[in-house]
């Protein structure tokens, strides 16, 4: 059976081409970036040259880049590093509801801490009102923190207005783009942002590297301190082959995003349609337009999300979902409650991310197949007696 | 191969939930377990049949992920056969080891399928105390 992955908001496939740009730095390529020899400069002209390019994606200089190990120490590194270099202005930080746990926990962490923490509530599409924002500021607000685009629900959040709003107030603003850079063309001048955060490996990169992008002048505390790597932002021996990885994975990607954004769409949408067709007691979850050009995420009435997935991974089929059942928690996604869904709503949703290998025959077998699944558990739900 | 990739779950687990066993309402049972809430996200209804003090007959119906689903399935194999007294001893353990173990986050699924039946049983030790006179 050729199994079908449609989880590509979870991490992408390696680009083989990535890996072949790799291999040189796990061998004769080895040496240290910080030392003067030709071993050294070797390995630090190739990150130099990565550095370049994920700069050129997002539209920054080369220095405004910091490597990190991944999205969620990029936003660690935002959250905790603007507020500890600015504590002494402001202890007030702006947030929304439905972000990534890798920039609220760190801001659960300040709280404990004696920062102040607003988290905005979103609309029913996840949407978060640039005018809230404008309302939450005080005389004491250090940092903006919101989303590019949600890792669940696909909605593509105002940033270039919030960014504006920031900017005006002369309030640092950060967004989390790990599920949108290399995905839709963006550029961190256009967007009004001073800090953003992205990961490889959601970009057909290697896993375990990424980057902040960091506006000069803006103020941070690095995280780690013993050596000199990254303009002593972080100090640490950096992950060259790993860097190098991302920088072909971004030139990759970098080519013909736009078209591939739109073939992806016309995928998402046919899935959309064909599953609010086949499907009744279905509803779609996130922005109906203004959302990721890959992400379907809908809620299944009646049926837990984890049995969806069981069933679906039997016939090959990989997703996620926002259920408590998958969860270690147990508690099901705060972005579908955030959003407004009851609980049922939230342990029924299923994610479908697409990517660059997606074809319409995969679509069509999800089509085909799901509808099967739901009816099966739907015959054995409890919640569905009048109908059984 | 497919059975292999879910690391999470035993082959027993899986196994039950891919064919149930005894899913499906039943016809004036004589007791009904009804436990779980849609904030945690399993919720069980189980139903007997007793005669003479045995549990003839179970069924099941499950809103829940593969364990809750597995679990409502084998403790519905179980039951069948015991007295109401034996049955009433069946531990969520004794599910969970029928099903060759659980991982640690699913054990209260097997918690929600002794509930289950201890509350099918008690509506059954109540309704036949309500019907006892007169029907007997």
């Amino acid at each position: 059976m050729k199994r079908i992955y449609l989880d590509y908001a979870a991490t992408t496939p390696t680009h083989p081409g990535v890996i072949v740009a790799m291999l040189p730095y796990f061998g004769d390529a080895f040496g240290n970036p910080s030392s003067i020899h030709s071993f050294g400069q070797e390995a630090k002209g190739a990150i130099e040259e990565a550095r370049g390019k994920v700069a050129a994606l997002v539209g920054a200089r080369s220095d405004e880049i910091v490597f990190t190990s991944g999205g969620t120490e990029a936003d660690n590194f935002a959250i905790k590093g603007v507020a500890y270099a600015n504590e002494h202005r402001g202890n007030h930080i702006i947030t929304s509801s439905v972000e990534h746990h890798a920039v609220i926990e760190p801001l659960k962490f300040l709280e404990r801490r004696g920062f102040e923490v607003t988290y905005l509530l979103v609309d029913e599409h996840g949407s978060v009102d640039p005018q809230d924002v404008r309302k939450a500021i005080t005389d004491k607000t250090i940092l903006v923190s919101v989303m590019y685009a949600n890792n669940e629900v696909g909605t593509i959040e105002p940033i270039a207005e919030i960014g504006e709003i920031a900017r005006e107030r002369g309030i640092c603003f950060h967004t989390d783009a790990v599920q949108t850079v290399g995905h839709i063309p963006l550029n961190v001048n256009e967007l009004g942002v001073d800090l953003l955060s992205m990961s490889a490996h959601k970009l057909y990169g290697p896993k375990g590297v990424g980057a902040l992008y960091v506006r000069k002048g803006t103020k941070l505390v690095s995280l780690m301190q013993g050596g000199e790597q990254e303009r002593r932002r972080r100090a640490s021996t950096e992950n060259v082959p790993a860097i190098v990885g991302f920088g072909k994975a971004v030139e990759i990607v970098q080519g013909g995003m736009r078209e591939e954004a739109e073939r992806v769409a016309l995928l998402r949408d046919r899935l959309i349609e064909g599953l609010l067709e086949r499907i009744d007691r279905i509803r779609l979850n996130g922005h109906p337009t203004k959302r990721l050009p890959n992400n379907v995420n809908v809620s299944i009435e009646f049926v837990e999300g984890e049995s969806m997935l069981l069933n679906l991974d039997l016939e090959g089929i990989a997703a996620s979902t926002g259920s408590a059942c998958s969860s270690s928690s147990l508690e099901p996604s705060h972005v579908l409650l955030a959003l407004g869904l009851s609980h049922e709503q939230a342990h029924g949703s299923l994610r479908f991310s697409l990517g660059r290998e997606t074809t319409e025959g995969e679509i069509a077998r999800v089509l085909e197949v799901l509808p099967r699944i739901v009816a099966k558990l739907r015959s054995m739900s409890p919640l569905l007696k009048s109908r059984a | 191969m497919a059975t292999n990739i879910w690391a999470l779950y035993s082959e027993k687990v899986m196994e039950h939930f891919r064919n149930p066993r005894n899913v499906g309402e039943m016809e004036s049972p004589d007791g009904i377990g009804y436990v779980g809430n849609a904030v945690c996200g399993d919720i069980m209804e189980l139903y007997i049949r007793v005669e003479d003090g045995v549990i003839t007959d179970a069924k099941f119906k499950t809103f829940g992920c593969g364990a809750a689903i597995a679990t409502s399935s084998m403790v519905t194999e179980m039951v069948k056969g015991k007295t109401v007294d034996e049955a009433s001893e069946i531990s969520n353990r004794a599910v969970a080891e029928a099903l060759d173990g659980l991982p640690p986050i699913k054990m209260h699924c097997s918690v929600l399928a002794e509930e289950a039946l201890k509350s099918a049983i008690d509506d059954y030790l109540n309704n036949s105390k309500r019907g006892a006179p007169g029907n007997e």
